[in-house]
């Protein structure tokens, strides 16, 4: 369990961010939404963007730099840019203090040779074989 | 209407191909694209994918749920000719599309830097250009890059990350004076001092030399900058040629739009970086090339042209857009005129972490910030309603 801090750092429809240490691999990011605490991945999975940093719209947060919105609850995204949900977390609050049970860590995907990937070709990614795509070529 | 042909597979025609489902449209929808590849992200061209931290499958705009649009992809094939009163679309391999709407989201292009062309002389706008520039982006090498635009700061700061020693040549007595004002123009500016990037502004380049490849970059007045590489960021035109004699009312600024994609013709929309549209917020025509107008603006295009009422889907909100250079994020919204006063809201400027309003008549009218995206977020939300509903 990672300490967050006292129920009172994070006031009424704040988010507080907590850096990433051994225990949580990356941030994560606790929102107070009407009193109620929720926590998710802090880092937007789009691009790089802190989601403590965004704009809180009744339950979902709004990331800051392409307004793609994730619903606390579920961690699920509304719609573009964003295609996948950010992993949402138990929060406990135990003798005054505020603790989110966070699971195994991220580990950060290996940096990819740009070059060599763009010579093996572009994947139709996301479109299945029932997608019709002809090319000229 | 029975089929829709969306001309252009980036990120403007992905987003009207979506808004067609989206919109309960059940017809054919074809999507025509003149690259061989499917809808990818340009932003990370000068940022991460420049700089190798991420590779081409992270670009992919496309996701599961779109296999499930029943879109048709022609890639590989530009549209040559459009047809309106015959409804129909000519690719450049001489097939047809018979259509009875069409999005026009062909976009824009690089600017090509006049003059012969040399080796290692870059324009960014392709993955492929991406990809060519990086391989030129030797450790040690000397860069210089030819206007200090958005596009030009970022691909310095990508390159002086990877070790290549970078100078910056800009026309304008300060860079990004003309978007931001001198003031704030300025705030950019020394981002790259900061960095240890070379900036010479208020210099004319007069040419390029070298053998094959380039040598040098000249400058008025007789001088030159020695260069291995040489990028030239100094803007895009809008891909309108093949539109001649369609009766799409156009010029060299684009495809003429109203607020809601509506061309002279009722059965042709546009939308994104290609077209020239009136924009609410500003309260007359313009250009807008960013990423959230091509990813918005579509929706709207094709709810004129299906004919559903265009209320709530007509954009009124400020334009936005951002960038990322040398680790400071920058964040734009609203529009701004040259005699705006310009007011730091939080933090300043040689902290290099503030925001600051623009405003007109007293009435804020722009936000920009630099490494401030919670308050940048919530001073933007100051802009929307008043602004937007007096200029529309
Ligand atoms: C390097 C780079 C960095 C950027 N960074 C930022 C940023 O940080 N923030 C921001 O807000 N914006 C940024 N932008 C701008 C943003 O990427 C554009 O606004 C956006 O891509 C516009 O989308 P679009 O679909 O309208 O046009 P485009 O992306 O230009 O796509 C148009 C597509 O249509 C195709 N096409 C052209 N002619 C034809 C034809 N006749 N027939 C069929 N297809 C055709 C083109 O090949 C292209 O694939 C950046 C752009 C670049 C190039
Ligand atoms: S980084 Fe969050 S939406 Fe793009």
């Amino acid at each position: 369990m990672i300490l967050v801090g006292r129920p009172e750092d994070i006031p009424l429809g704040e988010a507080v961010r907590v850096d990433a240490s051994a225990d949580s691999g990356v941030p994560i990011a606790v929102f107070n939404v009407d009193g109620e605490l929720l926590a998710i991945d802090d880092t937007c999975t789009h691009q790089d963007a802190s989601l403590a940093d965004g704009w809180l719209e009744g339950c979902a947060v709004e990331c800051p730099l392409h307004a793609a919105c994730f619903d606390l609850r579920t961690g699920m995204p509304s719609g573009p840019p964003a295609k996948t949900p950010v992993r949402t977390h138990e929060v406990v609050v135990a003798d005054g203090y505020v603790y989110v049970r966070v699971e195994a860590p991220v580990v950060d995907p290996v940096p990819v040779q740009a070059a060599a990937q763009a010579e093996a070709g572009f994947t139709a990614a996301g479109l299945t074989e029932a997608a019709r795509i002809e090319t000229a070529a | 209407m029975r089929t829709v042909a969306v001309i252009g597979g980036s990120l403007a025609g992905l987003s009207a191909a979506r808004a067609l489902r989206e919109q309960d449209f059940d017809g054919r929808v074809v999507v025509v694209g003149a690259e061989d590849r499917l809808p990818y992200d340009r932003p990370p061209l000068s940022k991460e994918f420049l700089a190798g931290e991420i590779g081409v499958d992270d670009l992919a705009l496309t996701t599961d749920d779109d296999a499930g649009l029943d879109l048709e992809w022609r890639l590989g094939d530009p549209a040559a000719a459009l047809d309106p009163r015959g409804r129909s679309v000519v690719l450049a391999s001489g097939r047809e599309i018979a259509a009875d709407g069409v999005v026009l989201a062909t976009g824009a292009r690089a600017r090509p830097f006049p003059g012969e062309r040399l080796g290692g002389v870059h324009t960014l706008r392709t993955l492929e250009d991406a990809v060519e520039l990086r391989g030129d982006l030797q450790a040690g090498s000397r860069l210089v890059v030819i206007g200090a635009g958005f596009i030009g700061a970022e691909v310095a700061s990508t390159a002086q990350k990877l070790g290549v020693e970078v100078t910056v040549i800009e026309s304008d007595p300060l860079p990004l004076g003309r978007v931001l004002g001198a003031e704030l123009g300025a705030a950019c500016a020394a981002l790259h001092d900061d960095n240890g990037v070379r900036v010479i502004t208020g210099a004319a380049v007069t040419g390029i030399s070298g053998d094959t490849r380039v040598r040098e970059v000249r400058l008025a007045g007789d001088r030159a900058v020695p260069a291995d590489v040489v990028v030239a960021g100094i803007g895009a035109l809008p891909n309108i040629e093949w539109l001649a004699g369609s009766g799409v009312d156009h010029d060299h600024r684009g495809v003429w739009t109203d607020a809601e994609g509506a061309t002279n013709l009722p059965q042709v929309v546009a939308a994104g970086d290609c077209t020239f549209s009136h924009c609410p917020y500003a309260g007359f025509e313009r250009r807008q090339e960013h990423w959230t107008n091509a990813l918005q603006q579509p929706a709207a295009a094709v709810a004129t042209l299906l004919g559903r009422s265009p209320a709530g889907t007509a954009r009124r909100s400020a334009p936005y857009f951002w960038s990322d250079q040398y680790g400071a994020r920058l964040q734009f919204a609203g529009h701004r005129l040259p005699d705006d006063e310009i007011e730091i809201l939080d933090g300043d400027p040689g902290s290099r972490r503030f925001v600051a309003g623009y405003r007109r008549a007293g009435e804020l009218v722009a936000v920009f910030a630099m490494n401030q995206p919670k308050l940048f977020g919530k001073w933007r939300r100051q802009l929307m309603p008043r602004h937007a509903t007096a200029a529309s």
